[in-house]
């Protein structure tokens, strides 16, 4: 079910088009990546999301409904320009956020001391900010967007700056979210955390949407028919035995075993080309060569550039 | 709209619990009560030294002056100056004066010391002098001209003017009034106006900026518009003004009230008001002097209540338009800014007209029914200032709600005009703006 969609999206600033009829669909429950290169379009999608803009043209929906100044009570935004104020009480600006959110302030003092203490950082509730660690400040930052528990999140390269012990709590607490019901949205360009738990992409590449759809069947899309295959033992007759079907990309001797790669042509299976190498060879492990989201994102974005 | 307030309270609580604020509201009012109550006492107190003046008597008058008080004249007989002056330390001599033999002609005495001559001492010897010699004059014409009385005939041609000024209320009836006191009413309100609207514009820009260079700012428009954060901001600084002014106001009255108790024991304003002379006062008032008097009156006459009471409203309302007009533009400027070194350019068109209007003001109060002061009335831009001057001395009722409603407004067109740039500005980051950019960003819609 779809939980938010926008239908051919169009903002212009003077001169030049930041989104041209961009349309996503983000299911309900899911983690939803928004991919692209610096300057492709994201930050002004996920503005017109919340309502800091608006569309020249196009829909926005939201739970089925056209989105309303309403909806803004149920997103939780965390900005990839994000600060808070530095002169201010840790615990008193926490509350002051969840209260422009729409929580009562016993409400949002309550819930806040308990995040504090998930997240180690209760013992500083009366430390002004600038007191705090980067790191403790991004906590702080994160619990905020999440404190008034949200129906839709949109997290806008939430790991930079993050050490790695970090950015694994903030990964379990996303995923936790994604578990109680939240959909989410996640802007980055950072391929591997996309890979470990985004369900669903879109990629945009110069105010385009060039891609779209959940991760394993994209993958499936690009993947190129390729195989790799190790073997013990030493066999030079390789070239004589694989027909033209079967095409090696790239061999490599190591020490114990080598290694070849070989790309399937004109609807051969993987069995034929085990069948035509057992006899030969002492196979000790043959696997699909999966393409990763970086190789797809890097594949998909140099082949828009030539329209 | 309930996140508007939640604003409000935070930018207010957040600059009232500054110890800056705390210090500039209590100090400031003590410091100006401390600093007239240091000159009174200066001007008040009786000098009580005592001192002896060495005196070279040159000429034919005979002891020209006299011990009294605290001072006291040795004449020195067959003493040359030179070793009069020798000896002036070890005698305990003040300073030595010099009477020259042709005083008469030359109307000249010397006062020699080693240390500056104090500026009492300087005029009582003067003064001493003077009068020994009209003295002598006089009574050589009252001889020679043989005219009985002479002497009293003409002690009473001499005939001190004082004029009272007194203003036509609204009623018909009379009161007191000085100009001096609505000249100096005018010019202090216009100009505490200038310093908020400058002092409280400039705190709201800051706050802008802050916001802007924190990164903070697309975390608050993400849950409330632009235009309620500047403004949540904008009303926020308002009431800190307000709050400052209201505590300086309580806080004068209760000096003034003491200070009044301490210099005049035992009398209440309204009996010295109602006093036509000063010998209907009651006893305790004998330290007046008639000049303190006829002031004291003055000030009263012109301080009634209805008066006050329309000067602080007109103040307040003034101040409020002038600084919710600037204010405006000032969160213009911050969001359109990366930091406030690169404000100046867009500084220039708000204080320019700021600064006209201070010295429209001073024209003003020279000629406050010009066409001058109608029109800097009535510019929106320079109202706040220029009005403030022209109040005192009384505003046909028509000019002031044309200069109100005009304020009004231009403060919305402004503060719609503001929200615009505002809107667009607090989400540029690291872009040199130029009003050319500026203009481009009006044009933009949502």
């Amino acid at each position: 079910m779809t939980f938010f969609e926008t239908k051919e999206v169009v903002k212009q600033y003077a001169g030049h088009t930041a989104l041209n009829k961009v349309s996503i669909s983000v299911p309900k429950g899911s983690i939803f990546g928004l991919l692209g290169p610096n300057g492709a379009g994201k930050t002004t999608l996920i503005r017109i999301i919340n309502q800091i803009t608006g569309p020249d043209s196009g829909e926005v929906f939201y739970n089925g409904k056209p989105l309303s100044t309403n909806d803004i009570q149920r997103i939780g935004y965390l900005p990839e320009e994000r600060g808070l104020y530095k002169k201010m009480k840790t615990g008193d600006q926490a509350v002051y956020l969840a209260q422009l959110k729409g929580m009562s302030k016993k409400e949002a003092t309550k819930k806040l001391k308990v995040w504090f203490d998930k997240f180690d950082i209760l013992p500083w509730w009366d430390k002004k900010v600038e007191e705090l660690s980067k790191g403790m400040q991004q906590k702080i930052q994160f619990i905020v967007t999440i404190l008034h528990e949200p129906e839709l999140l949109i997290f806008d390269e939430p790991f930079s700056g993050f050490d790695p012990i970090n950015t694994n709590l903030l990964k379990k607490e996303i995923l936790n979210l994604r578990d109680k019901g939240a959909t989410i949205i996640f802007s980055t360009h950072n391929m591997g955390s996309v890979e470990e738990i985004c369900d669903h992409i879109a990629l945009i590449n110069k105010s385009e949407k060039i891609l779209d759809g959940p991760v394993d069947q994209i993958k499936k899309r690009y993947r190129t028919n390729t195989y790799k295959l190790s073997y013990t033992g030493e066999f030079d007759k390789l070239d004589q035995i694989l027909n033209s079907d079967f095409e090696i990309v790239d061999r490599e001797k190591g020490i114990e075993c080598n290694t070849l790669k070989i790309k399937l042509h004109n609807g051969s299976s993987s069995n034929d080309l085990l069948g035509l190498l057992l006899p030969y060879l002492n196979i000790v492990s043959f696997a699909e060569i999966i393409p990763s989201m970086n190789d797809i994102f890097i594949r998909v974005v140099k082949e828009s550039k030539k329209f | 709209m309930n996140k508007i307030f939640i604003i409000i309270q935070r930018e207010y609580l957040s600059r009232v619990k500054k110890r800056s604020f705390l210090i500039l509201t209590f100090l400031t009012p003590l410091l100006i009560a401390g600093i007239y109550a240091f000159m009174i006492w200066m001007i008040m107190k009786d000098d009580t030294e005592k001192r002896t003046i060495a005196v070279i008597n040159n000429s034919e008058l005979v002891k020209p002056v006299k011990s009294e008080n605290f001072t006291t004249f040795k004449y020195l007989q067959n003493v040359s100056f030179e070793e009069a002056k020798k000896n002036m330390t070890a005698n305990g001599y003040y300073a030595l004066l010099v009477i020259p033999k042709d005083i008469l002609k030359s109307q000249t005495a010397e006062l020699f010391s080693y240390k500056q001559v104090t500026i009492e001492v300087k005029s009582d010897v003067g003064g001493q002098i003077r009068d020994h010699i009209e003295k002598i004059k006089r009574s050589k014409i009252i001889v020679e001209s043989n005219i009985p009385d002479l002497e009293q005939k003409l002690a009473a041609t001499r005939t001190p003017i004082s004029m009272r000024t007194i203003k036509f209320g609204e009623g018909g009836q009379v009161k007191e009034s000085s100009t001096e006191i609505a000249m100096a009413i005018g010019f202090i309100s216009s100009f505490i106006i200038y310093m908020f609207i400058f002092l409280y514009g400039v705190q709201v820009m800051r706050g802008v900026i802050e916001e802007k260079t924190n990164r903070i700012v697309e975390v608050i428009i993400s849950s409330v518009k632009p235009f309620q954060l500047m403004m949540g901001k904008i009303i926020g600084v308002a009431m800190v003004g307000l709050t400052q002014f209201i505590m300086w106001v309580v806080l004068s009255g209760i000096i003034i009230t003491i200070g009044t108790a301490i210099i005049l024991p035992g009398i209440d304003l309204d009996t010295l008001q109602q006093a036509k002379t000063l010998s209907e006062l009651p006893q305790g008032a004998g330290s007046l002097n008639p000049d303190q008097f006829k002031m004291a009156q003055e000030l009263l006459g012109t301080f009634d209540l209805p008066y006050v009471a329309g000067i602080l409203g007109a103040f307040i309302f003034f101040f409020l338009g002038g600084y919710l007009l600037y204010s405006a533009l000032f969160a213009a400027v911050g969001s359109a800014v990366d930091n406030e070194t690169e404000t100046q350019q867009f500084m220039l068109p708000i204080t320019i007209p700021l600064i006209l209007a201070m010295y429209i003001g001073f024209a003003v109060a020279k000629n406050p029914e010009g066409s001058l002061a109608f029109w800097g009335s009535i510019i929106p831009l320079t109202s706040p200032i220029v009005m403030l001057v022209r109040i005192p001395y009384g505003v046909p009722i028509w000019e002031l709600l044309l200069s109100m409603g005009t304020l009004i407004g231009t403060f919305l067109f402004v503060t719609w005009i503001a929200a615009k740039i505002y809107r667009v500005g607090i989400l540029m980051y690291g872009k040199k703006v130029s009003y050319k950019e500026i203009w481009k960003w009006l044009r933009y819609h949502n």
